[in-house]
C-alpha cells in the first residue's frame, strides 16, 4: 500500500528511459518470438520472408514465410495487444479501487465474459464469430449489473460488493452450463478456459485491434484523475474531478476492452494483476507514466508467456494460461512477502 | 475462372504428394493412429496426437498436442506431407490454416459406429495407396462385428479423469459400443458423461460395470474400486463382473473394435 499511496517522486528521465527501455524490449521480444517456434525460423531470414512476395526459393522457405506471416506474426502482434490491454484495464482498476490487488475480474467483467462465452459453446458451436458477440454481450450485461447494485451502497465499496455477488452467480452458472455440457463441448470449454492466443489471425486483429487502441487511449486520458483518486476518492471529488462520472465511464471502457478480448483468448490470468504492480515498485504511483509502461510490459510479460508456451512441450503448445498463472502466481506471493 | 481451372488442375499434377505415396504423415486422432499401424503403414508415420496411445510404440512418436487443440506450429514442425484428421480435430480455425499452408489434409468421420469405422479404414487405405490392405481388414471386420441381440444384462459404463466417477449416457462412443455388445445401458436415459455418485450406483443395480484403464487408475485401482461403498452392493461387484479395458480399445472405435466387442460379450454370459 505504501507505494500507491505516495505520489512518485523518481526523476521524470528515469521513468522516461524505462518507458524506451521498455519499447525497445518488446520489439526485440516479439523479434525473437516471431522466430522461434516449432518451426524454427533464423531471425536473419525475417526481413527477407516479410518483405518479399512469395518467392520462388526452396519449400522450406515458402513453409516458413506461410509460418511467419499466416500464423506467428499476428499471433505475436495480438499477445502484444492483450498483454497491453490486461494490463492497463489492473492498474485502471487498481486506481479506481484504490487497491493494488484490483482487476477487471473483481467486476464480474471476467467472468461474465466468460459466462457468454460457454453459453455459445453450448448453443452455437464456439466459432469465434458467436463467440466473441456473446462473451462481449456478457461482460456488458455483468458489468452494467454490478455498476448498478453497486449504487445502493456508498462509494466503491458498492460496486466492489455487487463484484463479488455476480461473480458468484456467472460461475455458478458456467458451472450449470458445464454439467449440461457433453463431452465434446466441455472439452471445447476446458481448453478454452485455460486460454489460448491461438486464436489471433489477421482477420481477428484487424477487428479488435482499431477498437482496442481507441478504447485504451480513452483510458489514458483520466491519468489526471487517477492521480487524484491515490488522496481519496472524497479528496478527488474536492479537486474538481466529477469522480461518479469518471467511475462510470473507467468501468464501461473496461469492460469493452476486456469483453472482446477474454472471448478471443479465454482466461489468460494474473498478468492484469501482477505487471501495473511490479511497474508501481519501480516507477512509482504517477499514472502517467504507469499506465504506458504497463501496458509495454504487460504485451512483453504476454509475448514472453506465449513465446514460453509455444516452447516448452513443442511440437504440442501449453495454453497460455497455464504459463501466466504458473509463472505470475509465485512471482507474486513473492512480492507480497518481499515488501513489508 | 477458366485459368482457375488449368491453375489448380497443373497444380494438382505438380503436387508430388498425390502422384507419390506418402511418406510422412501425422495423424490427429488415436483410431487414426491405429488404422494407419494396422494397414503397417507406421513406417510412414512422423508424429501423432496425444490421444494415440495404442499401439505403445505410437508413444514413441513426438506428440503434436491433443487432437481438439493441436499446434498448427508443431504438426508444420514435422514437414508432413499427409495429415489424417478425425472430424473431432480442431479448432477448425487450426484445420483451416493447415490446408492453407497446401499440406494435403484428409478430414475422417469419427462417429461410433461401424460404417464410420469403415469410412475411417478406407479413406486412410487409399491415401496411403495401401486399398488391398484396407479392404482385407475391412471384410474381416465385418465378419467378426455381429450385431448381437440386445439382452437384459444391465452394464454401467465408468469414466474417471478426476478421481471421481462419471456415467456414460447416451450419445458417447460408450453407449454405442455398449450397444453392439448387446448389453443394456443403465444410464440410456441420461445424456452424455454425467457424475456419478456411489448411491446412484447402488441404486443403478448394474450387472456389470466396465471401466477404461486410465479410469480405473484414477480412481485408485481395482481393489479400491471394488470397495467402494454402493458400488459394493452392486451385482457387478458382487459377482466380479467389471470390465477394464484401455481407453483407446474401449472408446476409439478403432481397427480392434472385434476384440472389444469380444471382451464384452465374455463377461456378459
Amino acid at each position: 500500500m505504501t507505494a500507491i499511496s505516495q505520489p512518485s517522486t523518481t526523476l521524470p528521465q528515469f521513468s522516461n528511459w524505462l518507458l524506451w527501455a521498455l519499447g525497445g524490449l518488446l520489439i526485440l521480444l516479439m523479434m525473437l518470438s516471431a522466430s522461434s517456434g516449432a518451426v524454427a525460423i533464423p531471425l536473419s531470414e525475417l526481413p527477407r520472408l516479410i518483405f518479399s512476395p512469395r518467392f520462388e526459393i526452396g519449400t522450406e522457405q515458402q513453409l516458413w514465410q506461410s509460418v511467419l506471416l499466416d500464423m506467428r506474426l499476428p499471433r505475436v502482434l495480438f499477445g502484444a495487444l492483450a498483454g497491453a490491454v490486461l494490463a492497463l484495464t489492473g492498474a485502471a482498476m487498481q486506481a479506481l479501487f484504490r487497491n493494488p490487488l484490483a482487476e477487471p475480474g473483481l467486476l464480474g467483467i471476467t467472468s461474465g465474459a466468460s459466462l457468454g462465452a460457454v453459453a455459445a459453446i453450448l448453443l452455437g458451436g464456439g466459432s469465434l464469430m458467436v463467440l466473441a458477440p456473446a462473451a462481449f454481450t456478457g461482460s456488458l450485461i455483468a458489468t452494467a449489473l454490478a455498476y448498478h447494485l453497486g449504487k445502493h451502497y456508498q462509494g466503491i465499496a458498492g460496486l466492489l460488493l455487487a463484484g463479488i455477488a455476480i461473480n458468484a452467480i456467472c460461475f455458478s452458472l458456467i458451472g450449470l452450463m458445464t454439467y449440461m455440457a457433453d463431452d465434446n463441448q466441455l472439452r471445447s470449454l476446458t481448453f478454452w478456459s485455460m486460454g489460448s492466443l491461438a486464436g489471433g489471425t489477421w482477420s481477428l486483429l484487424s477487428v479488435l485491434s482499431p477498437a482496442l487502441l481507441v478504447i485504451s487511449a480513452l483510458i489514458l486520458r483520466h491519468w489526471r484523475a487517477m492521480n487524484a483518486l491515490l488522496l481519496g476518492e472524497r479528496e478527488a471529488q474536492h479537486l474538481g474531478f466529477p469522480m461518479k462520472a469518471i467511475r462510470r465511464k473507467l468501468v464501461l471502457l473496461t469492460a469493452l476492452l476486456i469483453g472482446p478480448l477474454v472471448a478471443a483468448t479465454g482466461g489468460i490470468g494474473f498478468v492484469g494483476l501482477v505487471v501495473p504492480h511490479l511497474i508501481r515498485m519501480v516507477l512509482g504511483a504517477d499514472h502517467r507514466r504507469l499506465l504506458p509502461a504497463s501496458m509495454l510490459a504487460g504485451a512483453i510479460a504476454l509475448v514472453a508467456a506465449d513465446c514460453v508456451a509455444r516452447l516448452v512441450a513443442q511440437p504440442a503448445e501449453l495454453p497460455i494460461g497455464i504459463v501466466t498463472s504458473l509463472i505470475g502466481g509465485p512471482f507474486f506471493i513473492w512480492l507480497l512477502i518481499s515488501r513489508k | 475462372m477458366k485459368k482457375w481451372l488449368i491453375a489448380s488442375v497443373l497444380l494438382t499434377l505438380l503436387n508430388p504428394a498425390l502422384a507419390a505415396a506418402p511418406k510422412k504423415i501425422v495423424t490427429l486422432g488415436g483410431a487414426l493412429t491405429e488404422i494407419v499401424y494396422a494397414l503397417d503403414a507406421e513406417a510412414r508415420l512422423v508424429a501423432v496426437d496425444q490421444s494415440s496411445v495404442y499401439p505403445p510404440a505410437a508413444n514413441k512418436l513426438p506428440k503434436v498436442g491433443y487432437y481438439r487443440s493441436f499446434s498448427v506450429e508443431g504438426v508444420l514442425s514435422q514437414k508432413p506431407d499427409l495429415i489424417l484428421a478425425s472430424d473431432q480435430a480442431g479448432p477448425p480455425e487450426a484445420l483451416a490454416r493447415l490446408q492453407r499452408t497446401g499440406v494435403p489434409v484428409i478430414v475422417l468421420p469419427s462417429a461410433p459406429n461401424l460404417a464410420a469405422l469403415e469410412k475411417r479404414i478406407a479413406g486412410i487405405a487409399s491415401a496411403l495407396q495401401e486399398e488391398e490392405k484396407g479392404k482385407s481388414i475391412i471384410t474381416k471386420l465385418k465378419r467378426d462385428v455381429v450385431q448381437v441381440p440386445a439382452s437384459n444384462t444391465r452394464a454401467l459404463l465408468l469414466i474417471s479423469r478426476s478421481g471421481s466417477p462419471e456415467g456414460a449416457g447416451n450419445e458417447t462412443s460408450a453407449d454405442a459400443i455398449l450397444k453392439l455388445a448387446g448389453l443394456n445401458n443403465v444410464l440410456a436415459k441420461q445424456h452424455g458423461y454425467k457424475p456419478l455418485s456411489m448411491e446412484s450406483i447402488a441404486a443403478l443395480q448394474p450387472d456389470v460395470i466396465v471401466l477404461s484403464s486410465m479410469s480405473m487408475q484414477n480412481l485408485g485401482g481395482m481393489e479400491k474400486v471394488l470397495a467402494m461403498p454402493g458400488l459394493a452392493q452392486t451385482p457387478a461387484a458382487k459377482n466380479k463382473k467389471i470390465v477394464v479395458m484401455d481407453d483407446l480399445l474401449l472408446l476409439g472405435f478403432g481397427p480392434r473394435l472385434p476384440e472389444a466387442l469380444q471382451q464384452l460379450k465374455q463377461v456378459s454370459k
